[in-house]
């Protein structure tokens, strides 16, 4: 058995530079660019975690080819998106959708900061009132006042 | 013989931290002043230990001795000398050596300047320090031996990955090393501070400077590794949001918020429990990311050591010392009170605004690396989160965090008035003039672009504004600029590098230019302005490969800017093939060029990139790590260790 432990083995990264074949590329420049943007969102099955657009694997190359045939085909982008996930599931997507316990991820990071901005404004008001019970109102001040001076 | 010796020094270095972590922490908590010193001496030992160890596996790799496993496994005659010494930490039983050996290095540094701390603070940091060592020793000897022999000596090894055969391998872990592992002496400062029960200014002020160092490994760590992928992998990606990159990230997230955070601890003795918290957390996360990256339950490019024996170890030690610490912390966290009160617009504010940024970016990285784990396991869905969803959820936060960075570093401490912020009205202007302009000479209409562009020039602007006040008025002006304190010096070089590496970031994302065609040798291609032309192909040797190297020339009308190199290599001992882009670097650009197969028509696949910007994003990182490197050097922390001599209130303390 050949067990080689490596810190990044990047295996599967060779030769990577063959990701989009110059015979893949659209003509009309604008299908193009579309077509690269939903690349990059969709993952290769058999990677680790390239996108489709970066792999060269022969599955991300035929999932390239499949996207740009439904673009030809004058699909819409959300359609390809949804053509590809009803047959390879929702882990192509590498921008998970927001649907179910997935609504956790998304909201993860704004609602923590809400709450932790909510919890910093609980503080300072507290430590506010805090603070106007150590000064001394304005009648306590004249008195001292007046004690000082006499 | 000596390896053996080397295995034998490893096992009484694990001796000693289990000594080290008893001795000195039952010491400090029956105040015996004997048992507390001997805390230096334990650290010490087991540096010098472990030091052996590592210089002994070292030669081994130097000298090729294939009667060890990990050697085989790792390395071969032919290779470079350079990539034989970086083969001792480009496998796990290697790399975890070298955890190990910072490890205790940081205790022996501890140990070695921090004399003039309080003896039970030092007994007590380097009793935690050798708990932690203790663990992972016990880890490289149980699963992880690198000293195994193998039966029958092969005559040669099996060489190493040809990817992490470069220049990238011999210093990016190191350095990474040195700032994951720099932060457990911070974690060791905090655990040693919850046991004291006392946190003051002056442990604030002599926490900073490792923290500040670990930081500084950190920031040099990601910057390089970045680097390396931007020029290795062949396609000019700079950061791809792999689980073992984010790894990386979270600590450094974490410990830029702990660097802030101590500052206010040190000046207005505030902030303790949460900068205490930080503290846990920072090591935490470096502990985490050694679990991701050498347990394999994240899937990731970067492959590990995929074995779930190792993998229940280091969440048995981040269970212990994580869970334990955080436990430690709830029960002695509200002994910490805050003295210094401050009011909503303030120094202080602006720090907590920073802290709660960093800290919320650093938690939104971790849901979505752990997410696909997590939908798994509960709901049982099979989901990938990728790049898409990081530049989505994380973006937003970094950019509130540079829009306030100015306004919060020119703040006077406790109390603002107005007239401190309407200073920086000028630049809010040519920042957003800056943003106009970009939005109105671009053509993708991406919005990336001219806000990256206004975020950097306020960061650089704010920057300079600030040091515009801090020489006063009137006449000596240049004489006060040059003498403040290095510190000031430090945090505007610094926030000025984050400036420079978001512009970087911004101008290679938005506007980068690609080009894919066939070109047939003498054939060019346009790209944005620049000729490119392949002139040549051809196969040559080199040391311990093969490489189809293509020469293309680079012109500007007419006018021959340079001569790129593209290579694909293969490694016939691995049987890998890599490819070496040409790159054309520049200060506004990078042209980035990479032949790829043979086409059977003819002709070869060439790839071509026009990449704006693409070296500011490392040069700021660069003069990040300046700037912090600088504030290390600030008289009040050389003097730090010796905070005890100094005369002033923390003397009495």
């Amino acid at each position: 058995m050949r067990q080689v432990f490596v810190l990044l083995s990047l295996l599967l990264w060779a030769g990577i530079a063959s990701a989009v074949e110059p015979d893949e590329v659209l003509s009309d420049p604008v299908l193009e660019n579309r077509a690269r943007l939903i690349s990059q969102g969709l993952r290769c099955l058999q990677c680790r975690n390239e996108s489709i657009d970066e792999s060269n694997a022969g599955i991300a190359r035929d999932l390239r080819l499949l996207v740009r045939d439904r673009l030809l085909e004058g699909d819409s982008d959300t359609e390809v998106m949804d053509y590809v996930v009803a047959r390879y599931g929702e882990y192509v997507l590498l921008r998970p959708n927001g649907l179910g316990i997935n609504l956790v991820l998304w909201l993860a990071g704004p609602a923590l900061f809400l709450v932790s901005l909510a919890g910093l404004i609980a503080v300072q008001r507290r430590s506010k009132r805090k603070d106007s019970i150590d000064q001394l109102t304005e009648d306590e001040e004249r008195e001292i006042e007046k004690l000082l001076s006499s | 013989m000596l390896n053996e010796l080397a295995h034998f020094s490893l096992n009484i270095a694990l001796g000693f931290a289990v000594l080290g972590t008893i001795i000195p922490l039952l010491g400090a908590t029956l105040r015996r002043s004997s048992w507390m010193q001997l805390a230096s001496v334990f650290a010490l030992l087991q540096f010098l230990l472990v030091a052996f160890a590592f210089g002994v596996l070292t030669l081994a790799f130097v000298t090729s001795d294939f009667s060890l496993r990990l050697v085989v496994l790792n390395s071969h005659t032919l290779k470079p000398m350079i990539y034989k010494i970086a083969g001792v930490w480009g496998n796990h039983e290697g790399s975890l050596l070298l955890w190990v050996l910072i490890l205790t290095f940081f205790a022996a540094c501890a140990a070695l300047f921090g004399r003039r701390l309080p003896q039970s603070l030092l007994a007590r940091v380097l009793g935690v320090q050798s708990a932690i060592t203790t663990a992972f020793l016990a880890f490289v000897l149980l699963t992880s031996n690198p000293f195994t022999r193998v039966a029958f000596p092969p005559f040669n090894g099996q060489g190493l990955n040809p990817l992490l055969q470069d220049p990238g391998l011999a210093f990016h872990p190191p350095f990474l090393y040195l700032g994951y592992v720099g932060l457990s002496i911070t974690f060791s400062f905090a655990i040693a501070a919850l046991l004291e029960g006392k946190v003051d200014s002056a442990w604030g002020r002599w926490v900073r400077p490792w923290t500040l160092a670990a930081w500084i490994f950190l920031t040099i760590g990601i910057g390089l590794g970045s680097w390396w992928a931007y020029y290795e992998l062949g396609w000019g990606g700079f950061w791809f949001w792999d689980p073992v990159e984010n790894a990386s990230f979270m600590p450094w997230l974490i410990s830029a918020a702990l660097l802030h955070s101590a500052i206010v601890v040190e000046k207005r003795d505030a902030l303790k429990a949460w900068t205490i918290l930080l503290a846990i957390l920072a090591f935490g996360f470096s502990l985490i990311g050694t679990f991701i990256v050498r347990s394999g339950v994240l899937t990731s490019v970067h492959a590990f050591a995929n074995d779930p024996e190792r993998g229940v170890f280091i969440l048995m030690i981040l269970a212990v010392f994580f869970g334990g610490a955080l436990l430690l912390f709830a029960l002695r966290a509200k002994a910490m009170d805050s003295k210094g009160v401050f009011a909503p617009v303030s120094r202080e504010s602006a720090l907590i605004a920073n802290n709660l940024l960093l800290a919320i970016s650093c938690f939104v990285v971790f849901v979505g690396t752990v997410w696909p784990l997590v939908a798994e396991l509960l709901m049982d869905r099979k989901l990938s989160v990728g790049p898409p969803f990081f530049d989505l959820a994380f973006t937003p936060f970094m950019v509130a965090l540079a829009v306030i960075l100015p306004i919060g570093s020119t703040l006077p401490w406790k109390r603002a008035r107005r007239a401190h912020i309407t200073r920086l009205w000028p630049v809010a202007l040519v920042c957003l003039a800056c943003v106009g302009l970009a939005w109105a000479m671009q053509t993708g209409r991406s919005l990336i672009g001219p806000v990256g562009l206004g975020l950097g020039v306020w960061l650089v602007m704010g920057v300079v504004i600030e040091l515009y006040q801090r020489c006063g008025r009137g006449a000596g002006k240049m004489r006060r600029l040059l003498r403040l304190p290095l510190a000031d010096w430090g945090k505007a070089i610094a926030h000025a590098g984050l400036g420079i590496t978001i512009f970087g970031v911004a101008g290679i994302t938005a506007w980068q230019v690609e080009d894919i065609r066939v070109l047939e040798i003498g054939q060019s291609a346009e790209v944005a302005g620049f000729t490119i032309t392949l002139e040549a192909v051809e196969d040559r040797r080199g040391p311990n490969y093969l490489t189809t190297m293509a020469d293309v020339a680079l012109s500007r009308q007419g006018q021959p800017i340079a001569m790129l190199h593209p290579e694909r290599r293969y490694y016939p001992v691995a049987e890998m093939p890599t490819t070496e882009a040409g790159i054309d670097s520049g200060l506004w650009r990078d042209i980035y060029v990479v032949v790829g197969d043979a086409q059977p028509e003819g002709g070869y696949a060439v790839r071509s990139f026009i990449k704006p910007l693409a070296n500011w994003i490392w040069s700021g990182a660069i003069i990040m790590a300046l700037g912090g490197f600088l504030s290390l050097f600030d008289r009040r922390y050389r003097m730090a260790p010796g905070a005890a001599r100094e005369p002033g209130p923390e003397a009495a303390q």
